[in-house]
């Protein structure tokens, strides 16, 4: 702290200075028009009855348009009856907040009072008083005396909070197994169908410049297994047809073929923090995130060109099947969506 | 009151009451304490306020809202008026609140006043924060307020996340999928972190009714308590006031508690309420029923969250992806946790931490209950000015694609222009903020020493012409007068009178360092002997400043490095 | 009580009786629309083709070459359809004005004989998807509810949740849907005009096609929370918040803190 400990006094502004101007002190009290003139006095008293007024008519409204203007069954009706029982809502509290803050502005006593202060801190012989007390409590409770009791009571203290801790922490995160976040459904052989409505896709409807949102056909199954909603989370796919001239890469590490005449198959979930990245744009072959606006080039393995995500989408790799549909060669080889800490680990 | 020989039975009942009352509690100390407290008045002491009756209006329309919601993820089937959605599978969440929107009189109204209100609980505690900073409210003994305040910041904004992905439609949850991704990017426990919050993998089957227990139980129970704290403070600390004449340190100068405040503040609260109720009757807010319910395959354009968080929005959209880096076989996603956890850490530590940083500076021990202007403060106003500045940034950047599509801009140009006014535009507000009130500052001494022009030119009769100057009242003066002059602070020498290094020294360094990039640059009130000096070098006439070539011991200077008074006796001659 | 019961009455007249006018209109279509339709589109008389080649010549061939084959600038025609000729043009999106991120909308430079008759031409030149007929366009007959599914799955993330469009990369945009006729919102689906991909009837069939017309119908009309800030989501919620909300509030509490006069 400086030299000068001011704590103490509130009267100092600063001892430095002694150059000052004096306070004048507070300045006369300006009367109001309603203080001297009596009629603009019985004015501003009809004004605040008016006011309360509103609000007893608002109330009045909104009862009746309650039960009046039901929300019934189209946008039109249920916005009249939001209009209504909301507008009423409003008359009836603004007519007595307005009305009770004229009355207070305009009628009631308005010569300003003056408060003293004084220092938050409590005057020295409290101070001493207090001290005082809590040592002749520590002294009869002999917690100093008895170093024993003293490292028992903080042990048991710290310890209890593990009753409930832990099988809290135990069930909270289900079965704590974060490996599944490296897994989807995909397997070899699970057709491609159409999201929503579950249509296995033919190759030969995949026409060039089209995009097909896609989920697994074995994810109806999960319906009854609890975790569909989990398992569409990762599993999504956007399929898309390009001239196959166009795509610059589309082979594995190992280096077999992961599309099929044109067509190919990355994840939805962005490798940023996990939006589905829908936005295709057919000319440029790029692929926008909608949230932070990630931009994949889908002809070129799905590399960032924008934005604030590191990683490609991880691909699919698809063929057709006998039939033609469009089947997955294996799941994904490598995890979808955001990164994680063990994301690359074994 | 009880004048008048026979009490009215009203009077009598009142009374009779208060007697009983006053039996059992001893209620009479406090309101003979409370009910004739003083406050002063002022529009920005009602920013609080509105912060504290939104809270209320949220309380009274969250209530009417738990009657009807199903807080569960259960899958079922919604049939009702909105044909849209008739037949389509669903949360429970969903359908309820489809249900309370359209089915439930009245139902559509709370909700929209819920969503109102939540959205004006922030935008008022940032408000109210922003007076506090510029006023310096938070001073001794009003820091640890502060830091309760902040925390209620930081507590609502838990509430209105967790409300908001309550219904469980598409763009709540892609919300809740961003929050997925950024805490799986902690290092080490952030998968773990993942299956914490959402009971296993995302979006599981837990997390709309742990959210619920959150959004209901948790945060408005401690939000609660905080306020019971931050008021409490209010009532110990007395309210502070603005500069004045008549107030000081030492008084609190306003009206009584009953009956203006019980009117004032009360019908502020109905006005409050009222203007909610006003949006919530004529402007559509979060319609649910536009995004449908929460699938992890769509997601819509304009994908953004309420106004309060999309500044983490717009720093996770301006973060390039290089960042990522892998140590060994392990993934650090620095591209996500710079932007959505040390950008806010840095901001928001900065605020929380701000009144104990400018003490350290200051070095001054003392209470301070009137508050400043803005403009004597340069440091203070300019660093709060910047801190807005680069949260405004952040949040246009999570508005870009918007921005894009209604100015007809490229989103990549956009992003890129942000990525620099990230690191420029807090730079350049500072500066150019730290200038404007040092300019008003200077304005000031322009006024009290010289007084207001009047346009009024008179001649003399040796042919001199000058422009009467009209001085200023002693109210007028007082308020361009009556505030400190903060210095730079200084420091006994490292080593004492017989050489030996004293302890605390660094500290002190460190301090004097602070404390010059606090107050180096600064503008000192005028005092008794300068304006003496000012009337007695024009003769009783004032003209246009001739003071700043001039010769009187005043400084107005370029506002930086000032020349002390007594500059060549030296800075410590004072201290001894 | 009666003033606003009578209030409503007026109100409503006009809404059954369009609505009922609307069934009438429907149900006639219902009738007429399919053979009518299938009659003139089969109709592209060796004339029309004729005076479409002419049109062509005098005002696309500058860019999509005298064969339609396309050039550097624009691409080939030949296969797009009656449909993108159709979409393109209706919408006034060709011939296009100036270079730019993606051509824009603006009022048809041809009458709809004119665009009957280029786009007869351009699908003379390879076979490419029809115009629809109004039957395969009709709102009425559309399941908004399906729609809505397919809608969010497939056009959402850049058309917007209800539509209002949305922002693409560098200066491109995905435009509000409010104002585009049904027809030209099928023929888009089925032609993928510029940044749009194609979602050809094996993907989304002519009856989805015509739920998520339905669907679009509904929207950008009433919205029954009260007005509806653009539909464009918490932001400009958010700017309306502070501008209304917290202006009126701040308004309020200066006139609370000043001396009453």
């Amino acid at each position: 702290m400086s030299a000068h400990d001011n704590s103490h006094d509130l009267e100092v502004r600063d001892s430095n200075v002694v150059d000052r101007f004096e306070d004048p002190g507070h300045p006369d009290h300006q009367p109001r028009k309603g203080d001297t003139d009596p009629k603009a006095n019985k004015k501003a008293e009809r004004q605040v009855l008016f006011l309360f007024a509103v609000s007893v008519l608002g109330t009045i409204g909104f009862v009746v348009a309650y039960f009046a203007l039901p929300p019934g069954d189209t946008a039109e009706s249920m916005r009249t009856s939001n209009l209504a029982l909301g507008g009423a809502l409003a008359f009836a509290l603004l007519g007595i907040g307005t009305g009770a803050i004229h009355w207070a502005k305009a009628l009631m006593n308005d010569h300003e009072k003056s408060e003293e202060r004084h220092l938050q801190r409590s005057d020295d012989e409290t101070r001493a008083a207090a001290v005082e007390v809590l040592a002749e409590g520590t002294a009869d409770s002999g917690i100093s005396r008895r170093g024993a009791l003293k490292g028992a009571v903080v042990s048991a203290l710290a310890l209890f909070p593990i009753t409930i801790a832990l099988p809290l922490i135990g069930n909270i995160g289900e079965d704590w197994n974060v490996g599944k976040l490296k897994h989807t459904i995909w397997k070899k052989g699970v057709r491609l169908s159409r999201d929503p409505n579950g249509r296995p896709i033919k190759a030969s409807d995949v026409t060039i410049g089209s995009v097909f949102h896609v989920i697994p056909d074995n994810l109806e199954e999960h319906h009854e297994t609890g975790d569909y909603m989990d398992q569409k989370a990762k599993a999504v796919v956007l399929l898309v047809r390009l001239d196959p001239r166009d795509l610059k890469a589309d082979q594995s590490p190992a280096g077999e073929t992961w599309s099929y005449d044109g067509i190919v198959a990355y994840s939805k979930i962005c490798t940023h923090v996990g939006c589905p990245v829908a936005l295709y744009e057919q000319q440029t072959h790029h692929l926008l995130c909608p949230c932070h606006q990630s931009t994949f080039d889908i002809a070129d393995g799905a590399r960032v060109v924008f934005g604030p995500a590191k990683r490609p989408l991880p691909q699919l790799p698809i063929t057709v099947d006998d039939e033609g549909y469009l089947v997955a060669q294996s799941d994904f080889t490598q995890p979808v969506g955001p990164s994680f800490w063990e994301r690359e680990t074994k | 009151m009880t004048t008048t020989s026979t009490p009215t039975p009203t009077a009598r009942a009142a009374a009779a009451t208060a007697d009983y009352l006053d039996q059992r509690t001893g209620i009479g100390v406090a309101v003979k304490t409370f009910a004739r407290k003083i406050f002063p008045d002022h529009w920005s002491f009602l920013l609080g306020e509105i912060a504290l009756y939104s809270f209320v209006t949220l309380l009274i329309s969250g209530v009417f809202l738990t009657m009807f919601f199903v807080p569960s993820m259960a899958e079922t089937t919604y049939h009702g008026p909105w044909a849209s959605l008739n037949g389509v599978e669903m949360s429970q969440a969903f359908s309820s609140t489809l249900r309370l929107s359209f089915e439930v009189r009245g139902g559509l109204l709370m909700r929209q006043v819920h969503h109102w209100a939540a959205l004006i609980f922030m935008a008022s505690i940032v408000t109210h924060m922003m007076r506090v900073f510029f006023t310096g409210a938070f001073r001794k003994p009003r820091e640890l307020n502060w830091v309760v305040g902040f925390t209620l910041m930081i507590l609502g904004l838990l509430a209105g996340f967790s409300g908001y992905s309550l219904p469980d439609d598409v763009l709540s949850g892609n919300g809740l999928r961003i929050t997925d991704g950024v805490v799986k990017a902690i290092p080490i426990i952030g998968s773990y972190m993942s299956y914490f919050i959402f009971g296993g993998e995302f979006p599981g089957n837990d997390l709309i009714p742990r959210l619920f227990t959150v959004h209901i139980l948790l945060v408005p129970a401690l939000i609660l308590a905080l306020i019971g704290l931050h008021l409490l403070f209010v009532v110990l600390h007395k309210h502070t006031q603005y500069p004045g004449s008549g107030r000081s340190d030492k008084n609190v100068v306003g009206f009584p508690l009953f009956p203006i405040y019980v009117a004032k503040a009360g019908g502020y609260f109905f006005v409050v309420f009222g203007v909610i109720a006003l949006m919530a009757a004529t402007m559509t807010i979060n319609p649910v029923w536009n995004y449908g319910p929460y699938d992890p395959s769509p997601v819509s354009a304009g994908a953004q969250p309420d106004w309060y968080m999309l500044f983490l929005e717009g720093s996770l959209r301006l973060m390039p992806g290089q960042a990522e880096v892998m140590l060994g076989q392990y993934t650090l996603s620095l591209n996500v946790i710079i932007p959505a956890m040390i950008v806010p850490g840095v901001l928001f530590t900065l605020l929380a931490a701000y009144p104990f940083i400018e003490a350290f500076a200051t070095g001054d021990n003392r209470e301070h209950h009137v508050l400043d202007r803005p403009r004597n403060r340069p440091f203070r106003t300019a660093f709060g000015v910047s801190l807005l500045v680069a949260f405004f940034i952040l949040v246009l950047a999570g508005s870009n694609d918007l921005i894009a599509t209604h100015f007809h801009l490229s989103i990549n140009d956009i992003t890129w222009v942000f990525r620099f006014l990230l690191f420029l535009g807090p730079w350049a507000a500072f500066v150019i903020t730290k200038r404007i009130c040092l300019g008003l500052q200077r304005k000031d001494r322009e006024l009290v020493l010289h007084g207001h022009e009047t346009g009024r030119i008179v001649r003399f009769a040796s042919g001199e012409y000058i422009e009467v100057h009209k001085p200023l009242d002693a109210h007028e003066r007082w308020l361009r007068v009556q505030h400190d002059a903060v210095r730079p602070v200084e420091i006994e020498p490292a080593e004492d009178s017989r050489g030996v290094r004293r302890k605390g020294y660094r500290t002190d360094r460190l301090r004097q360092r602070i404390s010059q990039v606090f107050y180096e640059d600064r503008v000192e009130p005028v005092t008794p002997s300068e304006l003496e000096a000012a009337h007695h070098a024009h003769g009783g006439h004032d003209e246009i400043g001739s003071h700043d070539h001039g010769h009187e011991p005043a400084q107005v200077g370029g506002g930086q490095h000032l020349v002390e008074p007594d500059g060549e006796t030296g800075p410590d001659a004072r201290n001894h | 009580m009666k003033a606003l019961a009578a209030r409503r009455h007026d109100r409503r007249a006009p809404v059954v009786l369009l609505l009922l006018a609307l069934l009438l209109t429907g149900g006639l279509y219902a009738v007429l629309a399919p053979t009518s339709a299938k009659a003139e589109s089969s109709v592209a008389s060796a004339d029309d083709v004729k005076a479409g080649e002419k049109l062509f010549q005098a005002n696309c061939a500058t860019c999509h070459g005298p064969s339609a084959a396309g050039t550097a600038s624009a691409p080939s025609l030949i296969g797009v359809g009656a449909a993108a000729v159709d979409f393109q043009v209706g919408t006034g999106r060709m011939p296009m004005q100036m270079n730019g991120p993606q051509a824009q909308v603006k009022p048809a430079q041809f009458d709809d004989e004119q665009i009957s008759q280029l786009a007869a031409f351009v699908a003379s030149l390879g076979a490419g998807p029809a115009i629809p007929t109004d039957d395969q366009v009709d709102p009425s007959k559309g399941d908004p509810a399906t729609g809505m599914a397919l809608f969010r799955t497939n056009c959402a993330m850049c058309h917007n949740a209800v539509g209002a469009g949305g922002a693409l990369s560098r200066g491109k945009f995905a435009p509000n849907l409010w104002e585009t006729s049904p027809r030209h919102l099928y023929e888009a689906m089925l032609t993928g005009p510029q940044s749009m991909p194609v979602f050809n009837d094996a993907n989304i069939t002519s009856e989805e096609k015509r739920d998520i017309i339905a669907f679009i119908d509904e929207q950008g009309n009433v919205s029954p929370g009260g007005l509806d800030l653009g539909s464009i989501g918490p932001v400009s919620e958010g700017l309306w918040a502070w501008v209304v909300g917290l202006g009126l509030l701040i308004g309020a509490a200066v006139w609370i803190g000043a001396k009453s006069s």
